[in-house]
């Protein structure tokens, strides 16, 4: 079952329009994000891509962008493994080797348009959305030029403008959606001249690539190469032989990379709420701790002082009594030497007057 | 600087200012090149490599080393150290330059310098941590700003704003930590949304928690670090109480940085483990991986412990300038060393000299700034008004 771009193009109609269905897509939730309800894609086969560029030609066109250094009908550029670059949104590769019957294959990279990107996901101005009609779009207006965008994306398309001094923005694929949305083809889709491209509802598309591995078995990996990738992307991938033979990347898995970063964030309002609590609790003992040493430390003092008083006084009261106990003695020692001094005038006086009397 | 040389009739061409002066003006023309021929005119970065040195260093490592602030006014102030209140004011200078310095130092790296107000002013991206990290920097950097006004209040007599901000200290120090614990987890969980760009053994659901508890190391050594400095080269800027408690400083955090190593060592082999990457030991990166684990972990949680048992100053001091080191290597290796490692070397990055230029250059006047606060404010010295005031 073959089906023609024009019939897409009906269809297109269809998924532009519906996309009034409001559905919030956010990371960490319990629901499974499967992509906003009609939202479009890409189809990309690479049994049908001849690598001609014309793809490359058409994205450079209806975008804008700087001619390139040597013209899009130079396949000598096929030479070399190139990337996306700020002026250009989409690369074609060739793979020799990869399929010695056949000649060589084709990969075409451009943004896949993730169903929940790592680019809006890491961007802290939110410069990056993805559409309801499934294009990850770029607001120039806001972006700071932090390139945290690039560091995120785990298929290394964003790219910089890294020359313009003053205004340099990120550059990468829109899946041209000033023209989606206006009910047109992306560029890349309208200038392929083998229907290696297809455009329709993503839903559709997987029906379909589902459909040509069940009809040609032997002509493509059992594998629709971004139906789970990073949680699933708008661009879908057929491939004649296993994926990272055409240089695309197999161990990503099939996480959303905004879960990536869930726990992360969801630390932030745990710190934010109990950090306080627990440094007050901290102060409170380190301040109670001072506290009592410092009632402890008084408290010796106190004691100290007391004891200290408590033996003056005593060692007063003994000092006291024994001055009081010296002071009788030496009263009672004047007091009997008085009186034995009082005693004797009397017994020399007798004395005396018997002296007296006898002469 | 000016006014000692004046004072003292020294002339200004001493070595400091004359390496210093080539540095600025070296600064000066790379920025200009830099903002009139672009990124490219002055870095090595590429599609491939978005963030190069200027993340990696002034951003990476400038906010880890400046952690010292809200180590050490947490270890004063809610753990009730005081006898390290003499850190706190060289900690919060430097951790306030620090940040200082790594906000000027980001004009630099972003395309678009005018629009850094953007996340805040005009869209707020809350699921991004760079959002995270953008919030509590720019927060950060004004409480540290709100720390350190009492000093130029002291120094410019005026007491009762000076006395205002003073009774503040207990509600910033809560608020810095809070900041601190949040930004500097979230500059290691920057990196969590690219696991299949970074080595798996930097890459781990744990990256938070280690750059938090690296960062506590960093903090820690960075004060004894930076009074070993003071000590040398500003001696006659510290007071009585300032010289006395230098090797109680050098000692006490010594012995918390030794067992923050040593936590630091446990999880970083848990998370070994929980990735189950031990395979990976036995290839290059594996080497390098325990260079840093061993080397700068390991080692150094061993020599602070012995330096703090034999109360080996000399060897506290060595330790912290290592331990410093480990940190620098481990965001290097996070941010660029061992990110990308997938890649053919030929798409590889290695910084231009002029993004190492402007790395010097932004040290370089941090180093002034920090030179001439302390010659002129009470950082080293209690001010004679407010002796023993706190």
């Amino acid at each position: 079952m073959s089906i023609s771009r024009r019939k897409f193009l009906g269809w297109l109609a269809a998924a532009g329009l519906s996309t009034s269905v409001t559905r919030t897509a956010r990371a960490a939730t319990t629901q499974h994000f499967t992509g906003y309800p009609d939202s479009v894609g890409v189809l990309f086969d690479n049994t049908r891509c001849i690598g001609c560029r014309k793809c490359e030609a058409g994205c450079n066109k209806v975008n804008e962008l700087a001619a390139p250094d040597q013209p899009f009908d130079d396949l000598a550029v096929l030479d070399n493994q190139r990337r996306t670059s700020a002026r250009s949104y989409t690369v074609v590769n060739r793979y020799d080797q990869v399929n010695y019957l056949k000649g060589p294959l084709y990969r075409k990279i451009q943004c896949n348009h993730c169903l929940e990107p790592a680019c809006a996901s890491a961007c802290f101005v939110r410069a990056f959305a993805k559409s309801k009609i499934g294009a990850v779009t770029y607001d120039e207006t806001v972006c700071v030029g932090c390139r945290y965008c690039m560091i995120a994306c785990p298929f290394e398309i964003p790219t910089y403008e890294y020359d313009n001094a003053i205004t340099p923005r990120v550059m990468k694929c829109t899946l041209c959606y000033p023209r989606i949305s206006k009910g047109l083809l992306p560029g890349c889709v309208e200038s392929c001249p083998t229907e290696a491209l297809t455009y329709a509802k993503r839903e559709d598309l997987l029906q379909i690539a589902r459909e040509r591995i069940r009809r040609f078995p032997q002509r493509y990996v059992d594998h629709i190469y971004g139906e789970h990738e990073m949680g699933g992307t708008s661009w879908l991938y057929l491939s004649a032989v296993p994926f990272r033979q055409i240089g695309m990347r197999e161990d990503l898995g099939v996480t959303p990379a905004p879960e990536l970063t869930a726990g992360a964030l969801s630390g932030v309002p745990i710190v934010v709420g109990m950090w306080p609590v627990l440094l007050t609790g901290i102060y409170a003992i380190s301040k109670r701790k001072e506290k009592l040493a410092s009632e402890e430390k008084e408290l010796a003092v106190t004691t100290a002082v007391e004891q200290a008083e408590a033996a003056a006084e005593a060692k007063l009261a003994e000092a006291l009594a024994q001055a009081d106990e010296e002071k009788k003695k030496a009263i009672d020692i004047e007091v009997q030497k008085a009186l034995e001094e009082a005693a004797r005038p009397e017994t020399e006086e007798a004395e005396k007057s018997e002296t007296e009397e006898d002469s | 600087m000016s006014e000692d040389t004046a004072a003292t009739g020294k002339s200004y061409f001493t070595p400091f200012n004359i390496i210093a002066g080539l540095i600025v003006i070296m600064g000066l023309v790379l920025t200009v090149i830099r903002f009139t021929g672009g990124l490219a005119a002055t870095t090595n970065l590429s599609d491939y490599n978005p963030w190069g040195l200027w993340i990696g260093f002034d951003l990476l490592v400038g906010v880890a080393l400046a952690s010292g602030g809200y180590v050490t006014s947490a270890a004063v102030y809610l753990f009730g150290m005081k006898k390290y209140h003499s850190a706190l004011r060289p900690a919060i200078l430097t951790g306030f330059l620090g940040y200082a310095l790594v906000v000027l130092a980001l004009h630099y790296d972003v395309g678009r310098p005018l629009r850094l107000p953007y996340p805040f002013l005009v869209q707020q991206g809350t699921t991004s941590l760079l959002f995270e990290v953008g919030a509590c920097v720019a927060l950060y950097l004004t409480v540290l700003f709100v720390e350190f006004t009492p000093v130029p209040l002291e120094w410019l007599g005026f007491k009762r704003a000076r006395n205002l901000v003073v009774k503040l200290t207990l509600l910033l120090t809560i608020f810095g930590v809070v900041l601190s614990t949040l930004h500097q987890s979230s500059l290691g969980a920057l990196f969590l949304i690219a696991p299949s760009k970074l080595h798996p053994l930097w890459y781990s659901p744990y990256l938070p928690v280690y750059f938090f508890v690296s960062s506590i190391i960093a903090g820690l050594s960075m004060v004894i670090f930076e009074s070993t400095l003071s000590g040398r080269f500003f001696k006659h800027k510290m007071d009585e109480t300032h010289l006395a408690e230098k090797d109680t400083i050098a000692l006490g955090f010594g012995k918390a940085a030794s067992f923050v190593l040593a936590g630091y060592f446990i999880v970083k082999v848990i998370g070994i483990s929980a990735g189950n990457n031990w395979h990976f030991l036995q290839t290059g990166y594996g080497a390098w991986f325990l260079v840093e684990l061993l080397g700068f972990v390991a080692l150094p949680c061993f020599l602070y412990a012995v330096g703090v048992r034999d109360k080996n100053v000399t060897l506290i001091k060595w330790t912290a300038v290592w331990t410093v080191l480990g940190v620098v290597i481990n965001r290097f290796n996070v941010s660029m060393i061992a990110f990308n490692w997938h890649l053919p070397a030929s798409e590889r990055y290695f910084p231009h000299w002029m993004e190492i230029g402007i790395s010097v250059f932004i040290v370089t006047v941090g180093l002034i700034i920090f030179k001439f606060i302390v010659n002129r404010m009470p950082i080293l010295y209690e001010h004679p008004d407010y002796k023993s005031a706190h």
